[in-house]
C-alpha cells in the first residue's frame, strides 16, 4: 500500500508544544554563557525558566480544545528528508496532564534546590535540559524523537543523582543508568525493526507514531516487540521485579532530583506503556495482560508490605512509589475507561503526593541531618504546620477521600473489578497497608516526644517552603474535591486508545486499527 | 630470459619470515621496528613482483604508497622509541607494559 | 428549603477551615466558643430543615440537593449530593444536637490545652464530615464522610501526641477500621457493577431483585464496613484503646456519633440485607455476641473510661441485634437514646477525671463522689438508670423495644441471650456507678463540680438522656418509628411471644436483677469486693483483658507479619531480587575480568597473536581453495 506521504502540514497554529518543549533548553543556554560565580543570579533566572514553561504550558492547556479525541497542536517538520526522519510534537489529553505536572513541579523542584551551593550554575542546566526532554518525551509522536528525548533524559539525571547526591550517590546513579539503558536497548530494536517493517509494508520507512499504528503484523512478532518496548518502560516505571534501582536512586538523589524522579520520570514508563505498548500492539497487550497485571499486583502488595518496616524514610517513600505505579499498571491493563483514566489520573496524583512528601523529606532532611526514622520523633512540637502538611500529604497518598489520590486509585478499582474481581481484591489489601506505613512514618517522625533535644530549637517551614508545598497541597485538594476538568479531557483520549484494544477485538490476527473518532470504547456497566 | 617469478617470491618469504622471527625474538625496540621493516620490503618486493609478471603497473603504485606510508611510520615509531628510552632509560619492549589490562 | 442541606455540613467545616488556618491566634476560650456556635448554627438548620420535612405529607418526605458531579467517567458518574429524608434528618439532628453540647463541654474542659484551637477545627472538622455521611445521597459520599470521620477519629484520638499510648492507639483505630473500609470500598464497587449507580434511588429500590448469594456477599462487604467503624467482633480491639483521647472525643465520636455509623449503614441499606436472607441473621448474631462480650469485659475493666467504652461496644452491639432483627427504629430508637446518655456518661467521667489529681482513671480509687459532686453525680444517675432500662428514662423504651423484637419475631433462644445482655448491661454499669459515686471515699484531692459551661451541657444532655423515651413509647405507633417509616418500612407485627407489656415487664426485671446484683457485691457491704478480686484473679484479668483478643492479634498476627515484612525487605528484595539483577551485571563484569587476562600490554605477545590469526585465516583460505 503506497501511501502519499503526507508533505508537513501548514503550521497554521502557534507551535505551542515546540515552543513549551524547548524553552528550558533555551534558557539552559542562557544560563550557560552566564558566570558561574552569580549563583543568585542563576538560580533566579532558572526559576524565572521553569515559571515561563508553566505560563506557556498553561498556555497550552486553554489552546488545547477538550472534548476532542486525537492529537492537537501538531508540529511537524520534515528532519533527514532521505531517511524520512520527522519532528513530530503532538498532545491528547493523556500527555496534557503530564507535560502540566512536570511543568507545574520544575518551579518547586528549583525553589527547593535553593540552599545547593556546590557547582549549582551546572546543577541548574541540568534541571533545565532534564525538564525539556521530559517535556519533549511526553509530546513526541514520531519514534525516533521520543527514543532521543527519552534517552537525553538518562544523562542530566545521572549527572543530579551522581553529582549532587549523598554517601552511596555514585553507586546509585550507575545503578540507574544502567538498569535504564538495559531496557531502552531493546526499546531502540524494537523501534528500527517496526521502521523498516513500515517500509516493507507501506512503502516506505518511517518513525511516525501514527502511521505505524497502520501497519499490520504477524501476531507472534507484534508479542515478541510488545515484550521489547515492555521491558524498557517496565524499567522506568518500575514494575517488579526491574524496581531495585529505584530505592537506591530516590535515597541517593538530592531533594529535587528524588521529586522529579519519582514526579515524572517514573511517569515517562507508564505513559511509554499506554501511549505505545497499547497503541502499537493491542492484541499483544491483551495477550500479555494477565502477566502484566499480576506483576502489578506483586508491585502493589509488595512495595507496600517491604515499606512497612523501612526506617530510613526516603527508602519508605520508594517502595510507595512501586506500590502507587502498580496501581497504575494495573488500572492501564484492565482496558476499561474507568480503569484507564483512574491510571492517567493516578499518574498525575502519585506525581503530586509523592513529590510532596520527597520535598517534605528534603525539608526534613535540611534541618535534623538524618534520613532515619528512629532519630526524629515528636518533631510535630517543634514544626506543627511542617507536620500538618506531611499528614495531609501522606492521607492523599493513602487515598482518604476527598484527597487526590482516593479518585485515582477508586477508579483503577473499578475499572478493575468488572473485568477481574479478584485483582481488585488483591489491589485493595494495599488500601489498608498503605495506612499502616504511612502512619507509621508519620508516628515516628511526629508524634511522641522529642527523641533528640537539639530538635527542639528547628524553625518550621519558612516562606520559601510555603510557596514550594502550597501550590501541591491547593492541587491535591482540587483534584480530590472536583477531578472533572481533568477527567473530562482525559477521558475521550482514553476512549481513543482502548478503541483497539477492546476485547470485542481480541481475536483480530492483525494490529490494523483504524482511529476512528468518538466510537464507543470499553465501558462495562450491568444494570439489572 | 626472464627470471621466474618464484625466485622473487622466495626472496620475499625468506625476508618475511626473517622479519618475523625477529619481531617475535627480539627484545629491543629498534631492533623490532627494522624487522617491521624487513616485512614491509618483503611485501614490497612481492608487489613488484607480481607487478611485472601481470604487466601492470598496480602493484608498483602500491609498493609506492606502502614506502611512504613505511616512510612516515619510521618518523613517528622512531621518535616514540626515543621518548621512551628518554623515560625509561630502556628500549626493551617487554618493559613497557602499561596497557596490560 | 433543601437548599438549605449543603449548608448543614458547609458550617462546621467553615468553623474548621477558619480555626486550622488562624491557628492559635485565638485568644483564651474564644476558638472553642467559635466552634460551638458553628455546630449550633447546624444544629438550627437542621431544625429548620426537620420542620420542612415534618410539615410535608408523608410521602413526599424526601428531597435532593445535588452541588455538582464529583467522579464521571465513562458511565460511572456520582455527585455530590445531599439528601433530606426522615433517616437522615434524624441522625444529623442527633450529631448536631448532642455535638453541640459536647462542644460547649469541651470549651471549658480543654481549656489551657497548648494546641486549644486545634481541638477545635478537629472537632469541627468530625461534625462536618459526621454530616456529610448521614446525609449523603450515594454510597460514594457516604465513604468520604465514612473515610473523614475516621480521620478525625484519628487526629483527636492521638490529640496528645506526645504521649506514645495516645499515638499507638490513633494509629491502631484507624489502621484497624481501614481493613473494614477495605471490604466496604470493594462492596461499593460491586455495588455499582451490579446496579450502574451508587445512588441509594437506584440502588435501594432493586435490591430485592438479587440473587441470594449476590446480596449476601454485598451486604457482608457492607457489614464489614459497619462491623470496623462500630467497633464490633472481631474488628472491636481499637475502641477501649481510643480513650487516649480527650474525653469530649470519647463522647462525641466513640460513644454517640461516629461509632453509630455502622449502624445507619445497616439501617439505611437494610434493603439488600433483607434480599440476602441470612444477611440479617448474621448482623443479629455478631451484634448479640458482640453485646454478651463486651458486657463481660465491662464487668472487669477499673479504668471508667474503658468501662464506658466496653459498654459503648456492648450497646452498638444491641442496636445491630435490632437492626438484624428486623425492628430498624428500633435499633434507631437505640443509637438516639444511646447518643444522649453515653454522651452524659462519658462527659460525667470527664467532670470525675477533671475533678481528682493527675486526671484519674481508675475507679478503684474514686468512691463517694456524690458528696463532693452532686450534680455530676445526679446527670450520672440519669444516664446510668436509662442505661441500664429503668422506666421511664429513654434506655428502657429503646432497649426494650430491641429485645422484644426478638421475642415477636419467634427467635426464643436469640431473645433469651439478648435479655442475658441487658443483664450485663445493668450490671456493669450499676458496678461502675457505686465504685464512683457510692460508697466510701477513696480518692485523693478535693474534687468539686465542673464550672458552669460544664454543667450546662451535662444537665441538657441528662434532660435529653431522660426524656429521649417520648420519641418511641411503642414500637409501632411511637413517634420515631412513624416517622421513619417511610425509609426503613413499618414496624413488623409481632408473630409470637407475650404482648409488648409482658415483655417490657421483663426487662425490667432484668435489669432490677442486674441492679439489685451490684448492689449486692459493691454497696451493701455484705461482701468484700476487694477480696473477691483477689480470689477471682484470673478471671477478672481475662474480662478487663477482653478475653485475650488483643494479646491474641499483636502476638499472632501483628508480631509474624512484621517478621514477614522483614523477610520480605531484607532478604527477598536485597538479596534475591536485587541480588538476582546486580547478579547479572556482576556476571558480565566478571567474564570481562576474564578476558583481561589476554591484554598482557607486551608487545610481543600481540605480534604472537596477529601471526597466528594470519596463518590461521590463510590456512581456511587455503583449505577451503
Amino acid at each position: 500500500m503506497m501511501l502519499a506521504q503526507a508533505a508537513p502540514a501548514p503550521v497554521h497554529h502557534f507551535p505551542w508544544l515546540t515552543v513549551v518543549t524547548f524553552a528550558p533548553l533555551a534558557g539552559a543556554v542562557v544560563a550557560a554563557v552566564l558566570p558561574s560565580s552569580a549563583l543568585n543570579l542563576h538560580r533566579l533566572w532558572a526559576l524565572l525558566v521553569t515559571l515561563i514553561t508553566l505560563g506557556l504550558a498553561l498556555a497550552t492547556l486553554s489552546a488545547y480544545s477538550s472534548g476532542a479525541a486525537g492529537f492537537q497542536l501538531v508540529d511537524r517538520a520534515v528532519w533527514v528528508k532521505s531517511l524520512n526522519f520527522n519532528y513530530i510534537l503532538g498532545v491528547d489529553g493523556i500527555s496534557l496532564f503530564m507535560v502540566l505536572l512536570t511543568a507545574f513541579l520544575m518551579p518547586a523542584a528549583i525553589l527547593v534546590s535553593w540552599r545547593i551551593e556546590r557547582q549549582a550554575k551546572y546543577y541548574l542546566i541540568a534541571f533545565l535540559v532534564l525538564e525539556s526532554a521530559m517535556i519533549g518525551s511526553f509530546l513526541a509522536l514520531d519514534l525516533l524523537l521520543f527514543f532521543l528525548f527519552f534517552e537525553a533524559l538518562l544523562f542530566p539525571m545521572y549527572l543530579i543523582i551522581g553529582g549532587w547526591g549523598s554517601e552511596r550517590r555514585v553507586y546509585a546513579a550507575v545503578k540507574f543508568f544502567l538498569f535504564t539503558m538495559a531496557g531502552s536497548a531493546f526499546l531502540l530494536v524494537a523501534i528500527l525493526f517496526l521502521y523498516f517493517r513500515a517500509g516493507s509494508q507501506l512503502g516506505h520507512s518511517t518513525f511516525d507514531f501514527t502511521e505505524l499504528q497502520r501497519l499490520s503484523l504477524p501476531i507472534a512478532t507484534a508479542r515478541w516487540l510488545f515484550l521489547a518496548f515492555f521491558v524498557a518502560f517496565a524499567v522506568k516505571v518500575p514494575l517488579f521485579p526491574l524496581h531495585t534501582w529505584l530505592p537506591d536512586a530516590h535515597t541517593e538523589a538530592p531533594t529535587a532530583g528524588s521529586l522529579i524522579l519519582a514526579a515524572v520520570l517514573l511517569k515517562i514508563g507508564a505513559y511509554g506503556l499506554i501511549r505505545f505498548n497499547l497503541g502499537l500492539f493491542p492484541e499483544a497487550s491483551l495477550h500479555f495482560r494477565s502477566f502484566v497485571s499480576i506483576l502489578a499486583l506483586i508491585g502493589i502488595v509488595y512495595g507496600a508490605v517491604v515499606a512497612l518496616i523501612q526506617t530510613d524514610i526516603k527508602r519508605l517513600v520508594a517502595y510507595s512509589s512501586v506500590s502507587h505505579l502498580g496501581f497504575v499498571v494495573l488500572g492501564t491493563f484492565a482496558f476499561t475507561v474507568q480503569g484507564l483514566s483512574g491510571g492517567v489520573l493516578q499518574m498525575v496524583n502519585h506525581g503530586l503526593s509523592t513529590g510532596a512528601l520527597f520535598l517534605l523529606v528534603g525539608m526534613l532532611y535540611e534541618r535534623t541531618h538524618t534520613r532515619d526514622l528512629g532519630q526524629m520523633g515528636g518533631l510535630a512540637l517543634t514544626m506543627p504546620v511542617l507536620a500538618g502538611v506531611f499528614l495531609f500529604v501522606a492521607l492523599s497518598s493513602i487515598g482518604l477521600p476527598g484527597l487526590n489520590g482516593f479518585v485515582g486509585e477508586f477508579l483503577v478499582l473499578l475499572g478493575t473489578f468488572v473485568v477481574t474481581k479478584v485483582y481488585a481484591v488483591i489491589a485493595v489489601t494495599a488500601v489498608v497497608l498503605a495506612a499502616v506505613y504511612m502512619l507509621w512514618a508519620y508516628q515516628r517522625a511526629m508524634h511522641g516526644a522529642l527523641s533528640v533535644p537539639d530538635h527542639g530549637l528547628l524553625p518550621d517551614l519558612n516562606l520559601r517552603e510555603y510557596a514550594i508545598l502550597v501550590p501541591i497541597m491547593a492541587g491535591i485538594l482540587f483534584i480530590g474535591v472536583f477531578p472533572k476538568p481533568l477527567l473530562s479531557k482525559i477521558e475521550p483520549a482514553v476512549r481513543q486508545t482502548l478503541v483497539c484494544v477492546s476485547p470485542a477485538q481480541s481475536q483480530m490476527v492483525v494490529t490494523s486499527c483504524p482511529r476512528v473518532t468518538g466510537s464507543p470504547a470499553f465501558d462495562i456497566a450491568r444494570r439489572p | 630470459m626472464r627470471t621466474p617469478i618464484s625466485y622473487f617470491l622466495l626472496v620475499s618469504a625468506l625476508l618475511f619470515t626473517i622479519g618475523t622471527v625477529g619481531v617475535l625474538v627480539r627484545r629491543n625496540a629498534l631492533i623490532i621496528f627494522m624487522s617491521i621493516e624487513l616485512q614491509l620490503n618483503a611485501v614490497n618486493l612481492a608487489l613488484v613482483a607480481f607487478s611485472r609478471q601481470n604487466g601492470n603497473l598496480t602493484g608498483q603504485v602500491l609498493a609506492f604508497f606502502s614506502m611512504v606510508v613505511a616512510a612516515a611510520e619510521v618518523v613517528v615509531g622512531l621518535a616514540i622509541i626515543v621518548s621512551l628510552y628518554r623515560k625509561r632509560r630502556s628500549a626493551d619492549v617487554d618493559d613497557a607494559s602499561l596497557l596490560k589490562g | 428549603m433543601n437548599i438549605l442541606a449543603p449548608f448543614i455540613p458547609a458550617i462546621p467545616l467553615a468553623g474548621a477551615a477558619v480555626l486550622l488556618l488562624t491557628g492559635p491566634r485565638w485568644r483564651d476560650r474564644s476558638a472553642g466558643w467559635l466552634a460551638s456556635a458553628a455546630v449550633a448554627v447546624a444544629f438550627g438548620l437542621a431544625v429548620t430543615v426537620f420542620g420542612t420535612l415534618v410539615s410535608r405529607p408523608v410521602t413526599l418526605r424526601l428531597s435532593h440537593v445535588s452541588l455538582f458531579e464529583w467522579i464521571g467517567v465513562g458511565s460511572f458518574r456520582v455527585d455530590i449530593a445531599f439528601r433530606v429524608d426522615p433517616l437522615s434528618t434524624v441522625m444529623a439532628l442527633t450529631v448536631t444536637g448532642v455535638g453541640a453540647m459536647i462542644h460547649l463541654y469541651a470549651v471549658d474542659y480543654m481549656r489551657g490545652d497548648p494546641r486549644y484551637a486545634r481541638f477545635f477545627a478537629y472537632m469541627n472538622l468530625f461534625v462536618f464530615f459526621m454530616l456529610v455521611l448521614v446525609l449523603a445521597d450515594n454510597y460514594l459520599l457516604l465513604y468520604v464522610g465514612w473515610e473523614g470521620v475516621g480521620l478525625c477519629s484519628y487526629l483527636l484520638i492521638g490529640f496528645w501526641f506526645e504521649r506514645k499510648t495516645a499515638a499507638d492507639a490513633a494509629k491502631k483505630a484507624f489502621v484497624t477500621t481501614r481493613i473494614g473500609d477495605s471490604a466496604l470500598l470493594i462492596g461499593l464497587i460491586f455495588m455499582w457493577s451490579r446496579f450502574g449507580s451508587l445512588d441509594f434511588d437506584r440502588v435501594l429500590p432493586h435490591a430485592h431483585a438479587l440473587a441470594n448469594g449476590t446480596a449476601t456477599v454485598m451486604a457482608m462487604l457492607l457489614f464489614a464496613g459497619a462491623v470496623g467503624k462500630s467497633a464490633q467482633l472481631p474488628l472491636h480491639v481499637w475502641l477501649p484503646d481510643a480513650m487516649e483521647g480527650p474525653t469530649p472525643v470519647s463522647a462525641l465520636i466513640h460513644a454517640a456519633t461516629m461509632v453509630t455509623a455502622g449502624v445507619y449503614l445497616v439501617v439505611r441499606s437494610h434493603q439488600i440485607f433483607e434480599a440476602s436472607g441470612v444477611a440479617l441473621t448474621i448482623v443479629a448474631v455478631v451484634g448479640l455476641v458482640t453485646a454478651i462480650y463486651a458486657g463481660l469485659s465491662a464487668i472487669g475493666q477499673d479504668d471508667i473510661k474503658r468501662m464506658l467504652a466496653y459498654s459503648t461496644i456492648s450497646q452498638l452491639g444491641f442496636m445491630f441485634f435490632g437492626a438484624g432483627m428486623g425492628a430498624y427504629s428500633a435499633a434507631i430508637f437505640l443509637l438516639v437514646a444511646h447518643a444522649f446518655f453515653k454522651a452524659v456518661l462519658f462527659l460525667g467521667a470527664g467532670s470525675v477525671m477533671h475533678a481528682l489529681p493527675d486526671e484519674e482513671t481508675d475507679m478503684t480509687r474514686m468512691g463517694g463522689l456524690r458528696r463532693a459532686m452532686p450534680l455530676t453525680a445526679v446527670t450520672w444517675v440519669v444516664g446510668w438508670l436509662a442505661m441500664a432500662g429503668i422506666p421511664p428514662l429513654s434506655g428502657f423504651f429503646a432497649k426494650d423495644q430491641v429485645v422484644a423484637a426478638a421475642s415477636q419475631a419467634g427467635r426464643i433462644g436469640l431473645w433469651y441471650a439478648a435479655l442475658f445482655g441487658a443483664l450485663l448491661t445493668a450490671l456493669y454499669e450499676t458496678r461502675g456507678t457505686f465504685l464512683t459515686f457510692f460508697g466510701e471515699p477513696r480518692h485523693r484531692g478535693h474534687p468539686h463540680d465542673p464550672p458552669s459551661l460544664m454543667r450546662t451541657a451535662l444537665v441538657s444532655l441528662a434532660v435529653g438522656a431522660a426524656l429521649a423515651g417520648v420519641l418511641g413509647l411503642s414500637a409501632t405507633s411511637g413517634l420515631l418509628p412513624k416517622f421513619l417509616t417511610p425509609v426503613v418500612g413499618p414496624t413488623k407485627e409481632a408473630v409470637a411471644g407475650p404482648s409488648e407489656l409482658v415483655l417490657s415487664i421483663i426487662s425490667v426485671a432484668v435489669a432490677l436483677v442486674g441492679i439489685l446484683t451490684a448492689w449486692l457485691v459493691y454497696l451493701s457491704g455484705r461482701i468484700d469486693w476487694m477480696a473477691l478480686r483477689v480470689r477471682f484473679a484470673s478471671a477478672k484479668r481475662t474480662f478487663q483483658r477482653g478475653f485475650y483478643v488483643n494479646d491474641f492479634y499483636s502476638g499472632a498476627i501483628v508480631g509474624p507479619a512484621k517478621l514477614a515484612a522483614a523477610f520480605v525487605a531484607y532478604v527477598v528484595d536485597r538479596r534475591v531480587v536485587d541480588g538476582t539483577l546486580t547478579g547479572i551485571g556482576r556476571l558480565v563484569s566478571s567474564s570481562a575480568g576474564a578476558a583481561r587476562r589476554a591484554q598482557t600490554g607486551l608487545v610481543r605477545t600481540y605480534a604472537v597473536g596477529i601471526l597466528l590469526g594470519a596463518t590461521a585465516v590463510l590456512g581456511y583460505l587455503v583449505v577451503r581453495s
